[in-house]
Parts: C-alpha cells; sequence; structure tokens
C-alpha cells in the first residue's frame, strides 16, 4: 500500500489547537481565526486529496504508525484506517467542521475567550478525526473520550455563567455512563478475541453463528449501544443535549447536531458486524430509536427556545438514524448522518444568526416577521425546513424515506410511527419557522442582517441541503461495507411519509399563521398533556429524584460525613493525637536537669544488668 | 604471696568506691563536688581495671587505666577551666541554677 500520510488529517487541527491554546492569548483576533480556520480547511483538503489519491477504495486503506501497547499476546497500534464509512464521515466533519470554523469567525467576534473557543474547536476536530480514522476500538475510543472532553469544554465556555457550567457537567456525566458500557464492551471483545482491531474482530465474528438465545455476542452489542446512546443521546441517556445548548451556537451546530452525537451511529454503523450476529441487540437498539424519535418530536413540539427545539429535533433525528440500524439498514442511518449533518447544521447556523441578529434573543414568543428584517438568514433557513421536513427533492426526504422503508420492511408498525414522527418533524419546525420570521415583530430588539462571514457558511449548507441528498448517493458509496438493505421501493409508503411532512406543515401554518389563537385553545384543551410534555416529561425531575438526590445525599451523608469526615480523617487525627500523647509523656522526661538524666543513666544501667543477670541465670 | 587479698575485695571497693561517686554525682549540688565525683568513678573503675589485669595476669588492664587516667587529666583541666568561667560569669556554683539551655 503507498502511504498516503494519513495522519495530517488529525495533526493539522491538533497542530491549530497547540499554536492557539499555547500562544493564542497574545495574537490578535484575526491571526487567531487564520490559524483555526487554515489548520481545518488544509485537513479537508487534505481529507480530498487522499480519497482522490486512493481511488474508489473497496478495500480499507491502513496506515500504521507505532506500537502503542504490547503485552502479550494483545498487541494495540496507533494505526489509521480509511474505508468508504470512513471517508463519507472525514468529508462530513472537515466539510461542515470548516463551514462552521468560518461562521464562528464572524459569530464570536465580540465575544472574550476568542483565542480559547478556536483552540477547543481545533482540538475537537483532532479527536473527532482519530474517532473516524482509528483503525481499533481503543484508539476510537480516545477519540470518543477527546470529543467528551471538548464538548464538556465549549458547553461551558462562558465561564461566569453557573448554568452552562451546569450543563457541562451533566453532559459530562451523563457520558460517563454511556462510557462505562463502551468500557465493558472492549473488555468483553479483547477477552474474547484476543484483539481490538477492527478488521481482525470483525472477520473473528463473520463465521460465528447468529446469536438466536442472548450470548457473548449480544451482550457486547448491547454494551456498545449502551456507548453509543450516551453519546448519541438516545433514551434514557439524552438529557445532556437540550442543555448543552448553553454553549455558542457554533459549537451546538458543529458537535452536539453535526458530528459528535453522530459518532454513537458511526460507531453502531462500524460494528454492524457484531450487531447483525444479535437480533436481540438489533431490536433493542431499534426500538431505543423509536422511542427516542417519538419522545423527543413531541416535546419539541411545545418548547419555545429556538434552540430547544432544534435541540430535541436533533435528539429525535439521532433516534431515526438508530431505527435504520436496527432494522439493519445501516448504510440508511449513515445517509440521514450526512444529509441531518447539512440541514442540521444549517439550522443551528440558522437559529445563531437570528439570535445574533436579536443580540442574544431565544425565545420564539419575541420573535416574528423576521423574514423581511433578515432576508438572507431566513432564505437559508427555510433551505433547512424544507430539508427536514422531508419534502422532495431536497436532502432529508432521500434519507428518511430510505429509513421508512427499511422500516417498513422490518415491522410495518415501525413505519407507521415513523411516519407519525416525520409529521411531527415538520410541524415543530415549521411553527419555529412561522413563529420567528412570519407574523409581526414581538421583540424590542433592531435586527441586523449577518455579516457575509456568517452567511456565506450559511448559503453553501443551504445549498447542501437542498441538493445534497440527491447528488451525495450514500447508500450507494456504502454498498462495499454494508449489504444492501432489501426491500422493495414502494411508492405508496414514499407518498404516504411525504403526505405526513405536508401535513406537519399545513398543520403549523394553520395554527401559527392562520389562526394564532388555536395553539392556546388546543394548549387549554389538552391541559394536563400539554403541561407533561411542555416540561418534557419531568424527566430531568424524575432523575433528579430517584439517582441525583440520592447520590448527593448519599455522599454528604455516607461519604463524606462518615467514610472522610469519619474514617478517613480519624485515621489521619488518630495517628496525630497519639503521636502527641506519646510525645507529651516522653517530654517529661527531658527536665534539663543533668542530675536527672545521670539518675537515669543509672536506673537503665542498674536494669540492663539485672536483665543480663537474670537472662543468664546468674542472679540465684 | 602467702596470703593474698581475695579479688572479690577489690570489686566490692570498687563497687563502693563507684557507688558513692554516683551519689555524690547524683545528690551533691556544688558542680566542684559533683567533679570530685566523677573523678572518684574514674578511679573506682580504674581499681577494677588492675584487679582484673592482676587477676588474669595480663596487661590490657594496666592499659586501659592509662588511657583513663589521661583523660581524666584532661578531663580535670578543661573542666576546671570551665567551672571557673562559669563562676566569672554567674558567682554561683550550684549546678541547678546553670540552666539557661532549658526551655
Amino acid at each position: 500500500m503507498n502511504d498516503q500520510q494519513l495522519w495530517l488529517i488529525p495533526a493539522l487541527p491538533l497542530a491549530g489547537f497547540l499554536i492557539n491554546g499555547l500562544f493564542g492569548k497574545k495574537f490578535p483576533n484575526i491571526l487567531v481565526s487564520i490559524i483555526a480556520v487554515a489548520s481545518v480547511l488544509g485537513s479537508f483538503a487534505w481529507v480530498l486529496k487522499t480519497l482522490g489519491a486512493l481511488g474508489d477504495l473497496e478495500h480499507a486503506h491502513v496506515e500504521h504508525y507505532l506500537t502503542w501497547i504490547q503485552s502479550g499476546p494483545v498487541n494495540i497500534g496507533v494505526d489509521l484506517a480509511v474505508d468508504r464509512l470512513t471517508a463519507v464521515m472525514l468529508l462530513v466533519v472537515t466539510g461542515i467542521g470548516s463551514l462552521i470554523h468560518i461562521y464562528a469567525v464572524g459569530y464570536m467576534s465580540h465575544e472574550g475567550g476568542y483565542y480559547r473557543f478556536f483552540a477547543y474547536l481545533n482540538l475537537f476536530m483532532f479527536f473527532m478525526l482519530t474517532l473516524v480514522m482509528g483503525a481499533n476500538f481503543l484508539l476510537l475510543f480516545v477519540g470518543w473520550e477527546g470529543v467528551g472532553l471538548c464538548s464538556y469544554l465549549l458547553i461551558g465556555f462562558y465561564i461566569l455563567k453557573k448554568s452552562a457550567g451546569d450543563a457541562a457537567k451533566k453532559a459530562f456525566v451523563v457520558n460517563r455512563v454511556g462510557d462505562f458500557g463502551f468500557s465493558l464492551a472492549m473488555f468483553l471483545i479483547m477477552v474474547q478475541f484476543g484483539s481490538l482491531d477492527f478488521q481482525k474482530v470483525f472477520e473473528a465474528v463473520k463465521p460465528l453463528p447468529v446469536d438466536q438465545t442472548p450470548g457473548i455476542l449480544t451482550a457486547i452489542a448491547l454494551l456498545l449501544f449502551v456507548g453509543a446512546a450516551g453519546k448519541s443521546a438516545q433514551v434514557p441517556l439524552y438529557v445532556w443535549l437540550p442543555d448543552a445548548m448553553e454553549g455558542p451556537t457554533p459549537v451546538s451546530a458543529l458537535i452536539h447536531a453535526a458530528t459528535m452525537v453522530t459518532a454513537g451511529v458511526y460507531m453502531t454503523a462500524r460494528a454492524a458486524v457484531i450487531f447483525q450476529h444479535s437480533p436481540l441487540a438489533m431490536d433493542v437498539v431499534a426500538t431505543v430509536g423509536l422511542i427516542t424519535a417519538v419522545m423527543a418530536a413531541t416535546i419539541g413540539l411545545t418548547q419555545y427556545d429556538i434552540k430547544k427545539v432544534f435541540a430535541y429535533s436533533t435528539v429525535s433525528q439521532l433516534g431515526y438514524m438508530f431505527i435504520a440500524c436496527g432494522v439493519g439498514a445501516f448504510s440508511a442511518g449513515i445517509y440521514h448522518v450526512v444529509t441531518h449533518a447539512f440541514f442540521k447544521a444549517l439550522l443551528f447556523l440558522g437559529a445563531g444568526s437570528v439570535i445574533h441578529a436579536l443580540s442574544g434573543e431565544q425565545d420564539l414568543r419575541h420573535m416574528g416577521g423576521l423574514a423581511k428584517k433578515i432576508p438572507i438568514t431566513f432564505a437559508v433557513l427555510a433551505c433547512a425546513w424544507v430539508a427536514i421536513a422531508g419534502v422532495p427533492p431536497f436532502a432529508g426526504f432521500f434519507s428518511k424515506d430510505e429509513i421508512l422503508l427499511a422500516a417498513h420492511h422490518h415491522a410495518p408498525w415501525m413505519y407507521w410511527v415513523g411516519v407519525i414522527t416525520a409529521g411531527m418533524t415538520a410541524f415543530y419546525v415549521s411553527r419555529a419557522m412561522f413563529m420567528c420570521f412570519f407574523g409581526s415583530y414581538r421583540g424590542h430588539h433592531h435586527p441586523h442582517e449577518s455579516p457575509f462571514v456568517m452567511w456565506g457558511p450559511l448559503a453553501v449548507l443551504a445549498v447542501l441541503s437542498l441538493a445534497g441528498g440527491w447528488y451525495f448517493k450514500v447508500p450507494h458509496y456504502l454498498e462495499p461495507v454494508f449489504p444492501v438493505a432489501e426491500g422493495h421501493h414502494d411508492e405508496t409508503l414514499v407518498y404516504i411519509s411525504v403526505a405526513a411532512g405536508v401535513i406537519g406543515i399545513g398543520l403549523a401554518a394553520l395554527m401559527y399563521l392562520i389562526k394564532p389563537g388555536l395553539p392556546d385553545t388546543i394548549s387549554g384543551a389538552l391541559g394536563p398533556i400539554y403541561k407533561l410534555v411542555y416540561n418534557k416529561y419531568f424527566v430531568d425531575e424524575v432523575y433528579d429524584a430517584t439517582i441525583v438526590n440520592p447520590m448527593v445525599a448519599g455522599s454528604r451523608g455516607v461519604l463524606w460525613r462518615i467514610f472522610d469526615a469519619g474514617i478517613i480523617d480519624g485515621i489521619v487525627n488518630g495517628t496525630a493525637v497519639v503521636a502527641r500523647t506519646v510525645g507529651g509523656g516522653l517530654r517529661l522526661l527531658q527536665s534539663g536537669n543533668i542530675r536527672s538524666y545521670a539518675a537515669w543513666v543509672t536506673l537503665g544501667c542498674v536494669v540492663v544488668l539485672l536483665a543480663l543477670g537474670v537472662m543468664s541465670g546468674g542472679v540465684k | 604471696m602467702p596470703t593474698t587479698v581475695p579479688l572479690t575485695w577489690y570489686l566490692i571497693l570498687s563497687a563502693i568506691l563507684f557507688g558513692l561517686g554516683v551519689a555524690g554525682f547524683l545528690f551533691r549540688r556544688n558542680i566542684i563536688t559533683v567533679f570530685m565525683s566523677i573523678e572518684l568513678m574514674l578511679n573506682a573503675v580504674n581499681l577494677s581495671f588492675i584487679s582484673f589485669s592482676y587477676k588474669w595476669r595480663q596487661v590490657d588492664g594496666h592499659i586501659f587505666s592509662f588511657f583513663v587516667m589521661v583523660v581524666a587529666a584532661a578531663e580535670a583541666a578543661v573542666g576546671l577551666a570551665i567551672i571557673l568561667t562559669v563562676f566569672k560569669n554567674r558567682s554561683t556554683l550550684a549546678i541547678d541554677e546553670v540552666n539557661s539551655l532549658k526551655n
């Protein structure tokens, strides 16, 4: 194999991180931006060059750099690999990453900690690229943990806001639960197959029989999925993602919509061979995906914070991707990763543009009528809108369609739930759009259009959202990696899902344009149900009551008061007290009186002599 | 030697002298008396060295006692000098009052 210097792809953003992180404080903002953007663009260019040089990539191209761990039969190397799946992810990560870096130059221009922001963003790119290029589970895990760290740092970017710090901690802690599952899965793989290399493990799994009754492969698959559920915000570990919107908007777009949260889907697709050997695990993946998709979509219907709406939308779309994986249509899942990256990055960046225009206002109730005031932002957001709503022939339509068809082939009821969710998706996005851009302006800021550096990347993303699904035939490209999903193309099913999207848009238009009083009437009529959904099913409160509070109380009552203050401190203080008491006793001997010393010496001599006498039996 | 004084007697005398020295060292307050008590102890030890040396017909004990005498002489020279200086500075020879190092 010819050497393609794959290491350059992650190394460039790492260099950007080191330069900006170490010296950025003294640099002017313009220099920081140039370094940050150039490193990611360079990485993107290198990806293009590499993919061009590698040709059709029927087989994975692996490059071995050094041996990391060598212990007995265990041999783990720093190996980077590119196959078609990685190629798709690389293009998404570096491509969207570059656009968002450019956008952030404009968005963050008024913020403090400018160099810190770009240093973290570059570090994130490094870890994300390590994640998708690592040729073994451990290297993937390095990237996995690294992006988690960057996510934590960037959610808590506004370090003076308590809510940002809390959200960052929440994301970190919830992700640990998933990482725990992932670690256990790696241990099991290690024990079972003696290697963590993707190639070796998957070669070893392939000839094994499918786990009809739950066996070791089911355990591995389920534990891997626990990891994926943490990173990709699935029920019951999704709670961190909506809170993660405390971070700056480019971060929400890059990390919490387009790339990092899809790492779980990528990992599931990467380990597709293992999942395919366990029908039970596949069912769990599909069911969890379905529950997540429905639950998050319903919450999205009621939120007023524009970023929260899109956050729940992200959770819901991630659910879709897992439905695809769970029904065996991995390529459709990755397809949706790609199209979702286009339109969700665009939605977030567009929302950021709106927020920027309104000097920080995020509440939909204080927007309205902005279509005329910020026309470019409206135009690009409209592209994302039709893309996510599944209107043909735009990006979301193709991938969602693939998923729904695969779901129908697997189990028709999944298809119908998916269609209803698609309708809700169309509804809540339309609702946000109508509340934001139509009607009359309800706020009191003076909206201003964003600079070119911000809407330029938006325009590129808008083109991708419109044409990306039709132009990039991801499932076809991924055929060598994943077996072709069975199922014939059924026109009726396509019409039904499109109709659901159109009905969603129409309903939103009816409720928020034509009859503005209707939403209040409906929410009033639904009363308790509306309250339940509006408060996000009280999941956070339930977690607080069942997990967080007992944990805090236990830590405070048992671990702190009893164990730490009682036992640990007790041992330390006890040692000191014993030493002091003994010392205090011995101190009395040191009278400073020379004759008392002499007396002690004499006494000592007498005692020693007597002892010697007794021991030798001399004194009788 | 028709009638030799038995070794035990020498040792008992040595022990008595040593005990007196110890008692003097412990209970007297005058520095000079304490000093003399030390000399007494040294000489008591010398006596037992000589006695054993005589008893076992070996010269080692003699050599030891010479060393002890040398040390005692040197000690007397230094010790008396210290005592003189102490008396000059403090106008007292009471050993309990020379305790400025305490605390």
